[in-house]
């Protein structure tokens, strides 16, 4: 069984038990993606599978065949930082760190979902445009926990970035 | 987690071969792989339904859309013709889980949920849903989130999902495939059944029988609601929930169709109450006989009789809103 993972090639023949998650931190040693609650109630170990985020504790490596996953890795480096990463560092957008990747890979995909317009629990209008106000962000992150309620920094930073995204255009 | 066999079907015939007694059909796995984590579920054989055809979106013969079983919670409310004319249903989905979670979860697998009592949970607790016969620890324990309808001496658990509750407003029905080869329909308002003296079974599936999508009737005009209570504003689950489709005809209420969730083991529809509020006119006179009827055998286990005057409250509240008063 072969998928993609920040563009490199991975064969996965483990054993049928081993969540993605753990094959990604054990199996290829991209640490970046976190385990928290394992049950899919943190969001800490939340990737982007072919483009949409999910929860990788709650789903099988064996189940991944021919998908494409980007982890945190992928996303950006030290060197060269995702605008959501740079702008989580400006605003102090943590505290211990652990929860980081899954916030920025969960608001990653956030942005894509609004541009597609897909509607949250608190969107008035399900047909109009999405405007993510700080309210729509923070129904659109309740799937991404912050043990230390660094949650203000971080809305200021996807605001930031998303920000930034705009201007770029 | 135990050892289980991974497979992967040919087709939907060969799906069906494979779940035989001891195996699970999984799809999103959101709530299985939890599940399996915990030891609740201890399935033989894992098999996949992922690579069968078994997505889209599609317009019916009859003017209503297919949804296929495979397609993801997401995708379906994020559907332009769900979005604009089956609003009660994209709201539903939307009250439910995380994002990362509704881009897993489908369509059929969301249907197939389980209850989240804290004795199902608890393998060190007796539960006849998880193991027939070992008692239910929930009657006199701690049952906050239970059943005040419908419920058994065996069990009070409660469905707990929201996508369901909107499809039984809706009356769509499911679509299966059996082991026999042939397909099937049950309405969505009798795929869940009552627990009795049989918990562990949640709904009609019989062995080897795979869904395959859920169909839509054609769309109809009226005010579509779907509100949720619960005991925080986001990702949890339902204490109260109630989906409503209310046409009005002049000053006077022209058909409604409502279904409850989060108040018995399966999304609870009470024909009497749309035939309640068919022909009249909107007061809160009528919607308090709707709530006397809704809540006629309704019992409190203790630590959940709130739910019968929250129910009554919501009622009120989505019916108000739903015939243009003040909610």
């Amino acid at each position: 069984m072969s998928l993609t993972i920040n563009g490199q090639s991975y064969e996965f023949d483990g054993d049928p038990r081993t969540s993605l998650l753990d094959y990604l931190r054990d199996g290829c040693g991209l640490t970046g993606t976190k385990k928290g609650c394992d049950h899919g109630q943190c969001g800490a170990c939340t990737v982007l599978v072919n483009g949409q985020r999910v929860n990788s504790c709650l789903t099988l490596a064996i189940m991944q065949d021919g998908h494409a996953v980007t982890t945190i890795e992928g996303i950006g480096t030290l060197e060269a930082m995702d605008p959501l990463q740079a702008a989580f560092v400006k605003h102090d957008g943590y505290q211990c760190g652990y929860c980081t990747p899954g916030q920025i890979c969960s608001a990653k995909a956030m942005m894509a979902e609004a541009e597609n317009g897909w509607a949250s629990f608190v969107t008035d209008d399900l047909e109009g445009e999405v405007v993510l106000t700080d309210e729509e962000i923070r129904e659109r992150m309740s799937g991404n926990l912050c043990r230390c309620g660094a949650y203000s920094n971080i809305i200021d930073a996807i605001k930031e970035a998303m920000t930034q995204q705009q201007e770029a255009r | 987690m135990r050892p289980f066999q991974y497979l992967r079907p040919d087709g939907l015939d060969h799906a069906g071969q494979q779940l035989i007694d001891g195996a699970r059909p999984i799809a999103g796995g959101t709530n299985l792989l939890d599940l399996m984590k915990l030891e609740v579920e201890t399935p033989d054989q894992l098999v996949d339904l992922n690579q069968l055809p078994l997505g889209g979106i599609d317009e019916t013969d009859a003017g209503g859309l297919r949804i296929g079983a495979l397609v993801s919670n997401s995708a379906c409310a994020a559907d332009p013709r769900i979005r604009r004319d089956y609003p009660v249903l994209a709201r539903a989905i939307l009250a439910g889980a995380t994002f990362q979670l509704r881009n897993m979860a489908t369509t059929g697998g969301n249907l197939c949920q389980r209850t989240r009592c804290y004795y199902f949970y608890n393998i060190d607790q007796p539960c006849n849903k998880r193991e027939p016969g070992s008692g239910c620890g929930a009657i006199g324990g701690e049952n906050r989130i239970h059943a005040i309808l419908g419920a058994s001496d065996a069990c009070i658990a409660t469905y707990p999902g929201d996508m369901a509750v909107a499809l039984a407003a809706l009356d769509a029905t499911v679509q299966t495939e059996t082991l026999k080869g042939g397909t099937r329909t049950v309405p969505v308002r009798e795929f869940h059944r009552l627990p009795g003296d049989t918990p562990e079974k949640d709904n009609v599936l019989e062995d080897g029988e795979v869904i395959i999508g859920v169909v839509l009737p054609p769309p109809v005009s009226g005010k579509q609601l779907y509100r949720k209570v619960r005991d925080r504003s986001s990702y949890a689950f339902a204490l109260v929930s109630i989906a409503a489709i209310v046409r009005m005809e002049g000053e006077a209420i022209g058909s409604a169709s409502l279904a409850f969730g989060g108040l018995a083991h399966k999304p609870w529809h009470d024909p009497r109450i749309d035939a309640l509020l068919a022909g009249q006119l909107p007061s809160d006179a009528l919607f308090d006989q709707a709530a006397d009827l809704l809540l006629e055998g309704a019992e409190g286990q203790g630590s959940n009789d709130f739910k019968i005057p929250l129910a009554r409250r919501t009622l009120l509240a989505v019916l108000r809103e739903a015939t243009g008063g003040a909610a």
